[in-house]
């Protein structure tokens, strides 16, 4: 028999399994304070996924209070932080939107659709704000990459990241890969999509208007996905339990999806509807107690009406599924029929579900009895809020202390060539070709830049050439040492990259990936991160306007790296003026900008050659990529620059091999007098890049260089079919490649 | 040449994803593009048809097998036969297959993967509507994007295909999905309909893609036309 609020007030004493749910105790008499009697089972299930970590994000929003309270004045955040993306006004009319978010934990129980759903979910948060999505990158960490399970995982996620991506028409511009065994048993598959729209067509999740129609689009609701926020996102792996949670992963279906974007699409265009929301994470539940919080507004929801794959369906199963490419919008009562008439049209499902009322209550009837009547904002908004207890972390003092500088080192030319070939040939600095030949980057005919580049460009405006460059950095091995330097390193290496296309950095998005927020060493860590970010993008004057939070990311007792994953959105005026990371002309000057010093702590070197990790990681000067930032923009709008790349993982010499094989041609390298040459070559210090001009530019481009306080070394000529450092070592273009591109077909082929 | 005038329409089905992409080529090559609806079996008066890639109809069946039962395509189908410069790009291609206006048919990658490449192609035959702007044996670089495109026919189709030219373009420095004799498109007799497995419509300004080489299979079907009157 379904349990209903009449049922609730006659018997208020019936056991209930919130355990089993996953609320504590308090929290579970905070509902029944709320309510003033017991939830039926339906609401209870309904508080359970609202009020997990994964939709109330109540441990982290203490600290993430720092992203608005510290926000950089801009005058081009349209929307900022709490709404499903933030929207940036890029000028000409039009505005862009841009989020990462997680989908970890599915990924690593089902790889395929964990991460083609991952994809999905992002795209529709995307699309809620009035945007057509226009591009999508992934980021993406596993275990080591000759691990067992690692061939496991990578294929399946790389496969369902391209597999929905490309069935929906969406150019893949970049993002990253990088193993590590502390990700062996918790796979990050942190998905970020792009949309424009016209200024004027933002659309907000609010639900008001008393008699306002509450639509549902897209596809029938199904038993897949229940309670996987708070069964799969928020809740730590243990070794007996993955198989048994299959059934919370959700199954995706992108050519539903796709319909579902142009029926909405058009639905925006002609003003069908008032306020939009997607069903994602919790499903229904959410949707429904989001919007009618947001607008302040109440509900009456007939679920009867709610299309089903399985009739036998109960109504917490129905109001807490997460069947993907669903939608719910807020239609005035005189367009219900203009938007049932063009979901028809698209092929779309749509199906009146309620209305809009001013009762102040969200009421849910089932089979003619009421199953739920709750204030909305006691699910969307007013959940648990933690201030978890932080300690550093007992190992670090020891882990710092215990830096490179012992680590023995090549010295002679023939050891240094030797360390190079294998640092360009190890998984994290390799090619990429073979993931990224997986994914459609040409789709939409508006990619300008994608990876290899380090930051995906496309063209927003095809009249004025307005585009916009992204990209997603993040250094787990930093962050362990540090994480306060290490999310500012990661948001200074997605700043940079953006900056090298020549496009200016305007706005940040994050993904926060860490262990249990219940341990106070993992929650001292996240607080140190954000306050780093927070104080980062101050600094370089970019705000946050959205994200996403990533906890229990940990198998058994031991947590992953803290993974702040930061992008970073930038704006080309002229997309024919990006800057490409490797120059084709023979005889053109390469100079290195920025200042390089002895630092290799959390450096791929030591980690490469040595397994080694500790020490600090590099000094963060964000004042210099500031500075660096101007020249590398400048030299892209005056068009002196013919390429540019960012030095990152693995310092100058591996960027070197990038550039030359982006480009075809090699190059003859002087490295600094001053540098001891294995320093010159593997040291990771920030801020730093390294361009390629015309030599009648050169001068030009120095003094603007030496106006913005960027250090300037000369350090070779393009050319050539080789890669040579005088009098050190050589490398031939062919070697090179060869090293370069073989490991990952090798090991997954 | 002016080709002003002629017009050329692009059909979209639902889970087309190219088919901008392709007005777009049609635009720069100098005619105009008409968008065409899978659901009308109106042709709209155009002068030749491109169905473009995609996954119509989310390709859950066979690769364009329910886009050939749609009323769309029933016009194509008449038209092609009589002499209507038709050409399919990908899924396009897939779909003239299914149609059983062109022979054979695309199935899985031999390697599994999806391949997105810029790949060497060879033009083996200029006597189409679609390549008789491009040199004989041109060699040229187009991108190729797809899960299921490997060529496959009964050796008797392929003898023949081979003895008659009807083999249009040819992957040239590795074979990215296992096709047939390294086919990436072909033609029927008549030469008017032309599928090819890789993506002109991507190839058609240096700043979104390798190159501009594919611009000229638009630019032949403009000269393949009788000059507007």
């Amino acid at each position: 028999m379904t349990d209903t609020v009449q049922l609730a007030a006659r018997d208020p004493d019936a056991a209930q399994p919130h355990a089993e749910l996953g609320l504590r105790a308090d929290e579970y008499a905070r509902i029944r304070d709320l309510l003033g009697r017991r939830p039926t089972a339906t609401e209870l299930a309904m508080y359970s996924v609202m009020w997990s970590e994964h939709c109330s994000y109540k441990s982290s929003k203490v600290q993430l209070r720092r992203f608005a309270e510290q926000a950089p004045a801009s005058d081009r955040i349209l929307v900022g932080m709490g709404e499903n993306a933030g929207v940036v006004d890029v000028g000409g009319g039009l505005a862009v939107t841009f989020k990462v978010e997680s989908h970890n934990h599915p990924s690593f129980v089902e790889p395929y659709q964990g991460a083609a759903t991952g994809v999905g979910g992002i795209v529709r948060d995307i699309l809620t704000m009035g945007a057509r999505p226009v591009a999508v990158m992934d980021s993406l960490r596993f275990g080591d990459a000759e691990a067992t399970d690692t061939r496991r995982v990578l294929p399946g996620v790389v496969a369902g990241v391209g597999g929905y991506g490309n069935c929906l028409g969406l150019p893949n511009i970049g993002g990253e890969l990088i193993f590590d065994p502390s990700y062996a048993g918790n796979p990050l598959v942190n998905a970020l999509c792009v949309g424009v729209l016209p200024v004027d067509r933002i659309q907000l999740a609010r639900a008001t208007g008393a008699g306002n129609a509450v639509v549902l689009l897209g596809a029938k609701t199904g038993r897949d996905g229940i309670g996987g926020v708070s069964v799969l996102a928020s809740a730590t792996f243990d070794a007996a339990g993955g198989p048994a949670k299959r059934p919370s992963v959700q199954v995706g279906d992108p050519f539903t999806e796709k319909l579902l974007i142009e029926c909405c699409l058009e639905l925006f265009d002609r003003r069908l509807v008032t306020g939009i929301q997607d069903l994602g994470g919790a499903g229904l539940t959410c949707g429904l107690s989001e919007t009618a919080s947001h607008g302040g507004s109440g509900m009456a929801i007939d679920l009867d009406r709610v299309p089903l794959r399985e009739a036998s369906m109960d109504p917490l199963e129905v109001l807490t599924s997460e069947s993907q490419e669903r939608m719910l919008a807020i239609v005035a009562p005189a367009d219900v029929e203009a938007v049932l008439e063009t979901a028809a049209r698209w092929g779309v499902l749509a199906t009146g579900l309620g209305v809009v009322t001013d009762t102040g209550r969200l009421q849910v009837r089932w089979r003619g009895e009421l199953v739920v009547d709750v204030p909305p904002a006691s699910l969307a908004d007013d959940g648990p809020v933690y201030t978890r207890p932080l300690r550093r972390p007992a190992g670090l003092d020891a882990r710092q202390a215990d830096g490179p500088a012992a680590l023995p080192r090549p010295r002679t030319g023939p050891e240094l060539r030797e360390t190079l070939l294998r640092m360009v040939a190890s998984p994290n600095l390799c090619s990429r070709r073979w993931v990224t030949e997986q994914y459609d980057r040409y789709v939409q005919g508006n990619t300008v830049l994608a990876m290899p580049a380090d930051a995906g460009v496309v063209r927003i405006d095809e009249r004025s050439g307005l585009g916009v460059a992204l990209a997603t950095d993040g250094n787990g091995r930093y962050a362990a040492l540090d994480p306060y330097a290490g999310a500012q390193l990661a948001l200074a290496e997605a700043f940079r990259n953006v900056a090298v296309t020549g496009a200016r950095p305007v706005a940040v998005t994050n993904c926060l990936n860490f262990g249990s927020p219940e341990d106070p060493e993992v929650m001292w860590q996240f607080a140190e991160a954000v306050r780093g970010l927070a104080d980062g993008c101050h600094t370089l004057g970019t705000p946050v306007t959205g994200g996403n939070v990533s906890f229990y990311n940990s198998t058994g007792a031991t947590a992953i790296h803290p993974t702040p994953v930061v992008g970073v959105l930038g704006v080309l005026d002229d997309v024919t003026r990006r800057t490409p990371p490797g120059s084709a002309t023979a005889g053109e000057v390469l100079l290195l900008l920025g200042r390089t010093a002895e630092e290799f702590g959390g450096s791929e070197w030591a980690w490469v050659t040595h397994r080694h990790l500790g020490g600090t990681p590099p000094r963060v000067d964000l004042a210099g990529e500031r500075a660096l930032a101007e020249v590398l923009v400048g030299g892209s709008r005056d068009r002196w620059l013919s390429a540019a790349h960012d030095l990152a993982d693995g310092g100058l010499g591996p960027a070197l091999v990038e550039c030359c094989l982006s480009g075809g041609l090699g190059a003859r390298v002087v490295l600094p007098a001053d540098l001891d040459p294995f320093v010159a070559l593997f040291a990771e210090s920030s801020g730093r890049a390294v361009v390629a001009l015309p030599v009648v530019e050169e001068q030009r481009f120095t003094d603007l260089c030496a106006a913005a306080g960027v250090p300037v070394t000369r350090i070779g000529v393009v050319g050539g079919g080789r890669l040579e450092f005088a009098d050190l070592f050589a490398v031939s273009m062919v070697e090179l490649r060869a090293a370069y591109e073989s490991t990952l077909p090798r090991l997954f082929g | 040449m002016t080709v002003a005038g002629h017009r050329i329409g692009v059909v979209t089905f639902p889970g087309s994803l190219d088919d901008r992409d392709a007005q777009r080529a049609v635009r720069l090559a100098g005619a105009e593009p008409v968008p065409l609806w899978h659901g009308s079996a109106d042709l709209r008066g155009v002068d030749a048809v491109v169905l473009p890639g995609g996954f119509s109809y989310g390709d859950y069946l066979r690769c364009g097998a329910i886009a050939r039962f749609s009323p769309v395509m029933d016009s194509v189908v008449a038209a092609a036969h009589a002499g209507l410069p038709v050409l399919g790009i990908c899924n396009g291609f897939q779909v003239l297959c299914e149609s059983h206006l062109l022979p054979g048919a695309l199935v899985r990658n031999a390697g599994l993967h999806f391949v997105c490449r810029d790949q060497r192609l060879r033009v083996e035959s200029t006597r189409t509507a679609w390549t008789g702007a491009y040199a004989a044996g041109a060699e040229i670089t187009v991108p190729v994007k797809n899960g299921e495109g490997r060529y496959v026919a009964d050796p008797d189709t392929l003898r023949r295909l081979e003895q008659e030219g009807l083999v249009v373009f040819r992957y040239v420095g590795g074979n990215p999905t296992g096709a047939a004799a390294d086919i990436a498109g072909i033609s029927n007799a008549g030469g008017n309909v032309v599928g090819l497995m890789p993506h002109p419509e991507h190839a058609v300004d240096a700043l979104t893609g390798p190159g501009v080489d594919g611009l000229d299979v638009f630019a032949s079907v403009l000269r393949a036309l009788a000059p507007v009157t």
